[in-house]
């Protein structure tokens, strides 16, 4: 059987799946990134053919996304390498047709994407700043010695959440200290941080776009039942969270290496292969371009970081 | 006395008039040289001595006029508008004398000063001025100015369709090299015609209807390449051509930037001048949203006053004509990919809407 392997390597989290030619999901796997995305790609690879072992399967394409997505395309020798955008609205797409809204709240990132009869008519990323994202909640469950999957069960029991400034998580921060500090509840501080999460998204990244219904809400985020609980007041419609939710970017991407039309068997024994990557500086001008060079072993896979044709040779 | 050398802030190619303009003013003795180009470096430089929360061209300009003070220059010369760049000028002579530069810096209000002002100035750095001669030398500028204009149009408009990779960057290099030579109107015409001729005699491979996108915003932004990444040539890559009204001879030249002209036809979106550039930003987006555009990339620098008042109006022609707009805010951290990330997405977003058609 024909499958198709397609990787997202976030910031976060690494997720890899392999589905078949109709986007049904045949092998999962999601692990943190641990700031070595050639390391945790290779755990993903072994554990999809742990999972996919012994069955009739033969990955004929592979696509990367994330923010790691070139690097990654250049280990595996992608056939697709598309930005997490693109791919979120591809694999939302195959799993829930008629969406109109996309909430996605990644580790470091989050975006909204709008469509119309299954085309992308808008979309925004959070610029400059991580507000309101996955590593603050992580930041604020540790400093109320809890572990981040025990937020959204404790939000639920908040009666009276506490109203916690979400412009900034800087002053998020703050607020937070100091209403733990004159007797809030911990359950009502904790739905404070995911009411603020909801209202820092919809005012920045969320700001004049139309929101519709069917919503879908993903991202590692997502599995907080609080923050979901906020949405669906906000928005007063429900919000779905898909099981797979925090495996669109990479499911998206599969269809789309699928889509491709470039075929080429994938070999899973990637693991054992030895990649470097060295980084260099171009001091040819003043812009002095950071050059990164790809090794397999001894050879140059690719190489990339100049502004302009003097850095390629360096 | 020492000899006076003129310099300017880098704003596009824009180098090539206005050194000849300054050169050609500044009398006998004196030059005008142009900064170093634009690098990492000037930004650092920039920001350094900037203050943080000043917006990212005052920061170019300042990194721009240390690099040149180091390198002789020990006149600037700078022009204020309708925003806080009024006070560029001021701030940053002050900056450079605390640095320790001696230096003279005249400030030339574009907004509400005239021709008149720009002579006076140069009066006093070179006495000996008549304004015959000025008039000359800035009808010859202006003329360099509307070639560079129209050279660039026709870049934007077919780059994105070039056989040959860097074909085009290479023959807007020879075309800024020829273009500096010239020293009157009819030079400056023969190398226009005849690059116009070289580059329609490029080989590209365009559709009949290829898809196209307009770019709107901020002055500097639009206008300096290395403060946007580049992102003109980053969209034409996509296969796209690309549109922009905001250039220098449209901005001194055509009453059509001016708020009476594009209040009459922005109808209930725009009431009353929003400042600066920003009363065009929606004025232009209206028009392209109007003949029926792919796509809008609406750019400023973080923090910029007149194009946050922009924003909202302009999301509003995005959500009546369904015309699909991308916001950037640039500072001196953005980083490439995230540029680059958008704008593969932006592509991809009109691509499937094309394809659906």
């Amino acid at each position: 059987m024909k499958a198709y392997l397609g990787v997202d390597i976030g910031s976060i989290s690494t997720k890899g799946v392999v589905v078949d030619d109709k986007a049904q999901i045949l092998a999962h796997e999601y692990l943190w990134t641990e700031g070595n995305p050639i390391h945790a790609v290779k755990r993903v690879i072994d554990a999809l053919q742990k999972q996919i072992d012994g069955k009739d399967i033969q990955v004929k394409a592979v696509g990367t996304t994330g923010s790691a997505r070139k690097l990654i395309g250049v280990v595996l020798g992608a056939q697709t390498v598309k930005n997490e955008i693109t791919a979120h609205a591809i694999g939302t797409m195959s799993r829930v047709p008629d969406v109109r809204t996309i909430f996605e709240i990644g580790g470091q990132d989050s975006k909204i994407i709008i469509l119309e009869d299954g085309i992308v008519t808008d979309y925004a990323m959070n610029t400059l700043c991580a507000a309101g994202t996955g590593s603050f909640l992580m930041s604020q469950a540790k400093r109320l010695g809890l572990a981040i999957e025990e937020l959204g069960e404790m939000a639920l029991k908040s009666q009276n959440p506490t109203r916690i400034a979400a412009r900034c998580t800087v002053f998020a921060e703050s607020d937070l200290v100091h209403k733990a500090q004159i007797g809030h509840k911990k359950e009502d501080i904790v739905a404070g941080i995911c009411n603020a999460v909801v209202s820092n998204y919809l005012n920045n990244v969320g700001k004049g776009k139309r929101i519709a219904a069917p919503i879908v809400f993903q991202g590692g985020v997502s599995k907080n039942v609080g923050v979901v609980r906020a949405f669906e007041q906000v928005t007063g419609s429900d919000v779905y969270v898909d099981e797979f939710g925090h495996l669109m970017g990479a499911l998206g991407v599969a269809v789309l290496a699928k889509q491709s039309g470039k075929e080429q068997n994938f070999d899973f024994n990637i693991q054992h292969v030895e990649f470097i990557t060295k980084g260099t500086e171009c001091k040819k001008c003043a812009n002095n371009c950071e050059i990164i060079h790809v090794y397999r072993g001894e050879d140059v896979l690719d190489s990339w970081g100049n502004r302009c044709e003097r850095g390629v040779s360096a | 006395m020492s000899a006076k050398i003129i310099s300017f802030p880098h704003i596009g190619s824009y180098h090539v008039p206005i050194k000849f303009l300054l050169n050609a003013l500044a009398g006998k003795g004196n030059k005008a040289i142009s900064p170093p180009p634009i690098t990492k470096k000037t930004l650092e430089l920039g920001t350094k001595h900037s203050p943080d929360f000043v917006c990212i061209p005052f920061k170019y300009n300042l990194g721009n006029y240390i690099e040149v003070l180091e390198n002789g220059a020990n006149v600037l010369v700078q022009t204020s508008g309708g925003c806080r760049m009024g006070f560029y000028g001021e701030v940053q002579e002050q900056i450079l004398r605390d640095l320790g530069y001696e230096l003279d810096f005249y400030t030339i209000d574009a907004e509400r000063g005239s021709a008149m002002d720009f002579y006076k100035a140069f009066k006093d750095i070179n006495p000996k001025l008549s304004i015959t001669y000025s008039i000359a030398a800035f009808a010859v500028a202006t003329r360099m100015a509307y070639a560079i204009d129209g050279i660039e149009e026709f870049i934007r408009k077919n780059i994105g369709f070039e056989l040959e990779t860097g074909s085009f960057e290479r023959m807007e290099k020879q075309f800024l090299h020829a273009l500096a030579q010239a020293t009157n109107v009819i030079q400056v015409g023969k190398v226009y015609r005849e690059y116009l001729l070289k580059f329609q005699a490029l080989p590209i491979c365009k559709p009949s209807n290829p898809k196209k996108v307009g770019v709107v915003g901020e002055l500097y932004i639009v206008m300096e390449p290395f403060s946007n990444y580049c992102i003109e040539k980053e969209l034409a890559k996509f296969g796209m051509e690309v549109t922009r009204f905001l250039t220098i001879s449209y901005r001194l030249f055509s009453k059509k930037h001016t708020a009476e002209y594009v209040l009459k036809n922005t109808g209930s979106y725009l009431k009353y001048d929003i400042g600066a550039d920003a009363t065009d930003s929606v004025g232009k987006s209206l028009d392209l949203a109007r003949a029926g555009y792919d796509g809008i990339i609406h750019l400023k620098p973080f923090g910029c006053t007149p194009e946050v008042n922009s924003m909202p109006i302009v999301q509003r022609i995005s959500q009546d004509f369904k015309i699909p707009v991308l916001y950037f805010s640039f500072d001196s951290q953005t980083s490439e990919t995230g540029v680059k990330t958008r704008l593969e997405a932006f592509a991809d977003m009109i691509d499937m809407k094309v394809a659906s058609q």
